[in-house]
């Protein structure tokens, strides 16, 4: 039944676990995301991102603990589950027989939408996804940006309380990507609550009110994308660029300017509050690195901190 | 922000509503492909009548006695390239396209994140099948009926039935081997093994009398002996009850069967 103590709770998972044969690929993660809130999961691949979103999703049988999608149990409830969410899967699924409209409106039929509702709809959708000049044009003829437009405004035909990307911007070029999150952005002015999915710490940021940071199977980190940056990370970063192999002998020298050293294998990461400082210190010991740079601290460097492994590899 | 509707819908789609709601999906690809369909439902059909049937069969003697009841080959030979013509499509609309739904393009899996389900998905793409029999089945039918091949005017309704029905049976198996296989290479295996010696030696070109007694009993165990000899019987108006009997049954549990085993295939490759 539904649970109506959480009544603004549009997902709760407790110990929710995934296993496919012997492989767990989620092992047990508690995940509550509120009405109106852009929610994202943040890890590698293979973190089990998207086997929590095709769980949340409800085609993908739970293997153990709870989920509660919309208040309904999918194992149970998964077509009104369904009938109510919007889904932006990894991969482009669209149907590259039937011309950019007709993707649209073949889709909104499959929610029991009436014809004419449908029609409208399809109309309001391709303009807001900028394709209403393509609305003739076949799939395949699309750019890789377009498809993705495309895709999102499908998984909005049915006006969906809770809207799912996979990795939504993969493999799009900046501008296309851009394009994108303004078009999400909006969305989420509007009120419909977003569950991303992303190895990018960029998009992570723009998009996500609150996410989790998932590594193995497991939940690593929860909070605001600022509240991780500041819990895990220090506010800047100083990254020293030395010659090929020197890194590793570096890091020594330097270990004692910052909170925190990490090697990687093209430059070392000074974690400190003033980056500017560390530099000066550098050059002060007679260190002369190839290049250098002070940022500010991202989600990437969360990850880093948590795993010891970067985002993206 | 305002809260979230909690009440709970429908938990599931009735069969009829799920199925209705992809009515406008198979009617777009059939206005998509019907052209193409015109060349294999209508005209090789109408090929292998004059060839086989016309122009083979003239110099075939035409004894009742030996052609299971017919008074000429082209009358003994059409009830059985029909019914071998039904299987063909029903092969051809279950294994290419199905691959492509399921795997290649995963309409499927769009599919599936709406409220349909995979038992909905299955039915309806059988129902198209069901569809295409009908109408290339049907026309093969009134194109032939003035040339004195049916006995009666209600045989050649009842044959069409048949037509259809062991239509649906290759339609539900091989949908469901399908649903089964990782790449397409199965196909060619399928086509050269199973469904041309079927074809060839089911009884459509000859009496399978003719095989000999464990060739004709084996030729017999086919699913699509029962579908010709169906469809034989009704149209020369020669039927033996029980046979029909027998006939329409195994057609039928093939039917079922099949359509069960498609559901658990795609089940298994899609609800992971």
């Amino acid at each position: 039944m539904a649970e109506t103590s959480a009544s603004d709770s549009m997902i709760i998972a407790r110990g929710l676990r995934k296993s496919f044969g012997d492989f767990e690929a989620v092992k047990g993660i508690d995940v509550e995301v509120r009405a109106g809130e852009a929610f994202g999961f943040l890890g590698p691949n293979g973190a089990g991102k998207s086997s929590t979103m095709r769980m949340i999703a409800a085609v993908s049988p739970v293997s153990g603990g709870e989920l509660r999608i919309l208040g309904m149990d999918p194992a149970t409830h998964g077509p009104a589950i369904r009938g109510r969410l919007g889904v932006c899967p990894q991969e482009d699924t669209l149907d590259n027989e039937l011309n950019v409209r007709d993707n649209l409106y073949i889709y909104g039929r499959y929610f029991g939408i009436p014809k004419a509702e449908v029609n409208e709809r399809t109309d309001e959708l391709l303009e807001f996804v900028q394709l209403t000049e393509k609305s003739k044009a076949k799939v395949e003829d699309l750019s890789g940006g377009m498809k993705r437009r495309l895709t999102i405004a499908r998984s909005l035909i049915n006006r969906p309380d809770l809207l799912l990307l996979d990795e939504p911007t993969t493999g799009l070029d900046p501008q296309a990507r851009h394009v994108l999150w303004d078009k999400l952005f909006r969305l989420k002015q509007a009120g419909v609550t977003l569950v991303i999915t992303t190895h990018y710490m960029d998009e992570a940021e723009q998009l996500c009110d609150r996410l989790v940071v998932m590594d193995k199977g497991l939940i690593v980190a929860e909070g605001s994308p600022l509240a991780l940056i500041r819990e895990h990370s220090t506010r800047e970063v100083a990254e020293l660029r030395f010659g090929v192999g020197e890194h590793e002998a570096l890091a020594e020298k330097v270990a004692d300017l910052g909170e925190r050293v990490e090697v990687l294998p093209d430059r070392l990461l000074v974690y400190s509050d003033d980056g500017e400082e560390v530099i000066a210190k550098v050059h002060e010991r007679g260190l002369e690195p190839v290049a250098v740079l002070v940022r500010r601290s991202t989600l990437e460097d969360v990850f880093l901190s948590l795993t010891g492994r970067t985002l993206v590899d | 922000m305002s809260a979230v509707d909690l009440s709970l819908g429908d938990p599931e789609l009735t069969m009829g509503e799920g199925v209705r709601r992809q009515f406008d999906y198979w009617m777009t690809v059939y206005k998509r492909t019907w052209r193409s369909t015109v060349i294999s439902s209508f005209l090789s059909p109408i090929l292998y009548v004059v060839a086989m049937g016309v122009l083979l069969g003239g110099f075939i003697e035409g004894d009742p006695d030996k052609l299971e009841g017919a008074t000429s080959y082209l009358a003994f030979v059409v009830p059985g390239l029909i019914a071998g013509h039904a299987m063909q499509t029903a092969v051809g609309e279950t294994t290419y396209p199905v691959m492509g739904l399921m795997k290649w393009q995963r309409v499927y899996d769009s599919m599936l994140a709406t409220p349909l389900q995979v038992r909905h998905l299955v039915t309806a793409h059988l129902a198209f099948v069901a569809f295409r029999l009908v109408l290339t089945c049907g026309v093969y039918t009134l194109v032939l009926a003035p040339f004195g091949v049916f006995e009666s005017w209600w045989g050649p309704i009842l044959a069409f039935l048949a037509q259809v029905l062991v239509g649906m049976a290759f339609a539900s198996v091989i949908y469901g081997f399908t649903t089964r296989l990782n790449s397409p290479e199965g196909f060619g295996v399928l086509f050269r093994l199973v469904v041309f010696p079927l074809f060839l030696f089911s009884g459509a070109f000859f009496p399978v009398s003719n095989l000999g007694g464990v060739g004709a009993w084996v030729a017999r165990l086919t699913p699509l002996w029962h579908g010709v000899n169906l469809s034989r019987m009704f149209a020369l108006d020669n039927i033996t009850w029980w046979v029909a009997g027998v006939n329409v049954a195994v057609l039928l549990v093939l039917t079922a069967w099949g359509w069960w085993w498609s559901v658990t295939g795609l089940t298994k490759r899609l609800v992971s």
